[in-house]
C-alpha cells in the first residue's frame, strides 16, 4: 500500500528555511531570494549568504487546491499563494486559518509554523512555514 | 521553596487556536440533554486546534510571544522545557523543535531542552525547573512552556472540556522581570484519578474520584502550605489562579480556601476556551499578567492528575507596563474565534479514520 514517507535528510537540511524563513542574500547586487540558491538569479554572483526574511507580507496571487496530491486529502480545500514579503522577496507557500471564500489578493499575512505532512501513524512529521491572515 | 537568587517572569505569552465548538453542539452530537449533562460544568465552548496544529505549533506561538515580551535575545535562553501530555512524538522532544524554530541557545543551540509530563501540571513543573536553574545561577534565562491539544474520548465527559492552547514564560533574574516569583511549594501523592496508558489514544478517569481526593486535596494543601511559608492569607492576594478543568472547580476551591470570586475571575479562562490541560493555569496566569498593576500579588496553583500541585507566590513589578501590549493578550485570543460543528471538529481532531494509504494526513 502506498504511503508517504518524509525524506528526513532533505527535511533536516532545510529546517532553517522551513522553520525560520531563511533565504539568500546576494552580496554582489543585494538581491534577496527564497529559497536560497547557489547563484544569484539577478547577477550570476556566487556570493550568496543566508538571511532571515521578514515574516509578514501580502498575497500577490493564489490558487485553491480542490484535488490534492496523495497525503494532503485531510487539508482539502487549501490555498497555495505567492506572498510578497515586506522587503519585496516573493515566497510560495500554503495559507492556513483561512477559508477559500475569504482569500483576496493584497491580503496581509504573517508566517507561522504548521504541520504540512505527516507520514502515517509512525513516520515523521513535516513542519514548515505557512502564512495566515494578519488581523 | 525559595531560589538562592531572586527570579521572576521576564516575559509571558499565550496562544489559543481560533476554532471553537460549543458544549451544546457536543451534547447534540451524542444525543445528550445539554442542561442535565453539560451546563453545570460552566464551560460554554472550547477551543479546537486547526487541522495542521499540534502541541509543537501551539508551543511555538506562545513561546514566540513570551520572547517578544521578554525582549531577550533567544541566544541568551539556556533552557527550554515543554510541559505537555500530547507530545507530537512519544519519543522525540518537542523542546528541540522549539529551540530550532526560535534559535534558542543561539546558532550553536547551547541550551538544555526537555519535555515534561505530569498531566495538567507539566507546564508549572517546567517553570519550577527553570526557577531552580536561574535561582542557582546555572543560567540567566530559561523558557517554560505549557501546551496541549487535550484528549477527551468521543462521547466522554472530558470531551466537553478538553481543548487546545499554550502559554509560555521566560524566567530570568529579578532585575529584568515583570513579576517576581518570591516562593513556591509543590505537593504530590500517588492518586489514580486520571491516566493514559502507553499507546492509548484517550485518557481514562475515575469520575467522582477526580474531585475531592485529587483536585481539591492537592490544590488546597499546596496553596495552604505556600501561604504558611510566605506568612500570607487569601486577603493578601489581588488575584488567584487555579488549575481549571472546568468552570466550577476553581470557584469552589477558591471558596474553600477563603478567596473571593473577584480574586478568581480575571484568571478564570476555561469557561471561554475549555481545559487546555498543561496550559490551563498558565493561561490563567498570562491573563492576569495582561491586566495586573505594579505592586499587585498573585497566587497560582496548578494541578496535575496522578497527582500533584505547584503553588507560586508572584509579585508584579513596574516593568510590566512596558511590555504588556507588545503582543496579543489572552482576551484577544478569546475574542478571535470561528465556530465549527461536530463534523469539522472530528476532522480537525483526526477522529475520522481515512482508508489505508489515503490521507496520511
Amino acid at each position: 500500500m502506498w504511503a508517504y514517507r518524509l525524506n528526513i535528510p532533505s527535511h533536516w537540511r532545510l529546517l532553517s528555511e522551513r522553520y525560520r524563513l531563511a533565504g539568500g542574500y546576494c552580496e554582489n547586487c543585494g538581491h534577496k531570494m527564497f529559497p536560497k540558491q547557489k547563484i544569484c538569479p539577478k547577477c550570476g554572483s556566487e556570493k550568496i549568504k543566508p538571511v532571515e526574511l521578514p515574516r509578514r507580507g501580502k498575497v500577490i496571487t493564489y490558487t485553491i487546491v480542490q484535488t490534492p496530491p496523495r497525503g494532503f486529502e485531510y487539508y482539502t480545500p487549501y490555498i497555495l499563494a505567492i506572498i510578497e514579503l515586506e522587503d519585496g522577496t516573493r515566497v510560495f507557500g500554503q495559507l492556513t486559518d483561512i477559508e477559500p471564500s475569504e482569500i483576496q489578493e493584497g491580503m496581509e499575512v504573517e508566517m507561522t509554523i504548521r504541520k504540512v505532512r505527516v507520514s502515517g501513524e509512525s513516520g515523521a512529521i513535516a513542519y514548515a512555514y505557512k502564512f495566515r491572515p494578519l488581523e | 521553596m525559595r531560589p538562592n537568587r531572586s527570579v521572576g517572569i521576564v516575559g509571558w505569552g499565550a496562544y489559543v487556536p481560533k476554532y471553537r465548538i460549543t458544549s451544546k453542539e457536543l451534547a447534540r452530537a451524542w444525543g445528550k440533554d445539554w442542561k442535565k449533562y453539560a451546563a453545570r460544568i460552566l464551560v460554554e465552548e472550547k477551543s479546537v486546534p486547526g487541522i495542521d496544529e499540534d502541541t509543537f505549533t501551539i508551543a511555538y506561538e506562545a513561546a514566540k510571544n513570551a520572547i517578544r515580551r521578554a525582549r531577550v535575545d533567544p541566544s541568551e535562553i539556556k533552557a527550554v522545557f515543554v510541559g505537555t501530555e500530547s507530545k507530537p512524538y512519544a519519543v522525540k522532544p518537542t523542546a528541540t523543535m522549539l529551540a530550532e524554530a526560535l534559535m534558542i541557545g543561539g546558532e550553536e543551540r547551547l541550551t538544555l531542552g526537555a519535555d515534561f509530563e505530569f498531566a495538567c501540571k507539566a507546564g508549572s513543573e517546567a517553570m519550577q525547573a527553570v526557577i531552580g536553574l536561574v535561582g542557582s545561577r546555572m543560567i540567566d534565562y530559561g523558557l517554560a512552556v505549557g501546551a496541549d491539544t487535550a484528549q477527551g474520548a468521543p462521547g466522554d465527559a472530558l470531551e466537553y472540556t478538553a481543548s487546545a492552547g499554550g502559554a509560555a514564560f521566560v524566567i530570568g533574574t529579578e532585575d529584568k522581570s515583570v513579576a517576581r516569583i518570591v516562593g513556591t511549594c509543590s505537593y504530590v501523592t500517588d492518586t489514580p484519578d486520571f491516566w493514559r496508558r502507553q499507546l492509548a489514544k484517550y485518557p481514562s478517569h475515575t469520575s467522582g474520584f477526580t474531585g475531592k481526593p485529587a483536585y481539591f486535596t492537592h490544590i488546597i494543601n499546596a496553596s495552604k502550605k505556600l501561604m504558611e511559608e510566605m506568612g500570607t492569607s487569601p486577603k493578601d492576594y489581588d488575584y488567584v489562579v487555579f488549575h481549571q478543568p472546568n468552570g466550577k472547580f476553581p470557584l469552589k476551591v477558591a471558596k474553600m480556601l477563603g478567596f473571593t470570586e473577584e480574586q478568581v475571575k480575571p484568571g478564570l479562562i476555561t469557561p471561554f476556551i475549555g481545559n487546555t490541560y498543561s496550559a490551563s493555569s498558565m493561561i490563567g496566569l498570562a491573563a492576569v499578567l495582561d491586566i495586573a498593576k505594579p505592586g499587585e500579588t498573585i497566587l497560582v496553583t496548578s494541578f496535575g492528575s496522578g497527582a500533584g500541585s505547584d503553588s507560586f507566590h508572584i509579585e508584579v513589578s513596574d516593568r510590566i507596563e512596558e511590555v504588556r501590549n507588545c503582543v496579543p493578550r489572552v482576551i484577544d485570543f478569546i475574542k478571535k474565534k470561528v465556530y465549527v460543528d461536530y463534523a469539522i471538529y472530528s476532522r480537525n481532531r483526526r477522529m475520522i479514520i481515512m482508508p489505508a494509504g489515503i490521507g496520511d494526513y
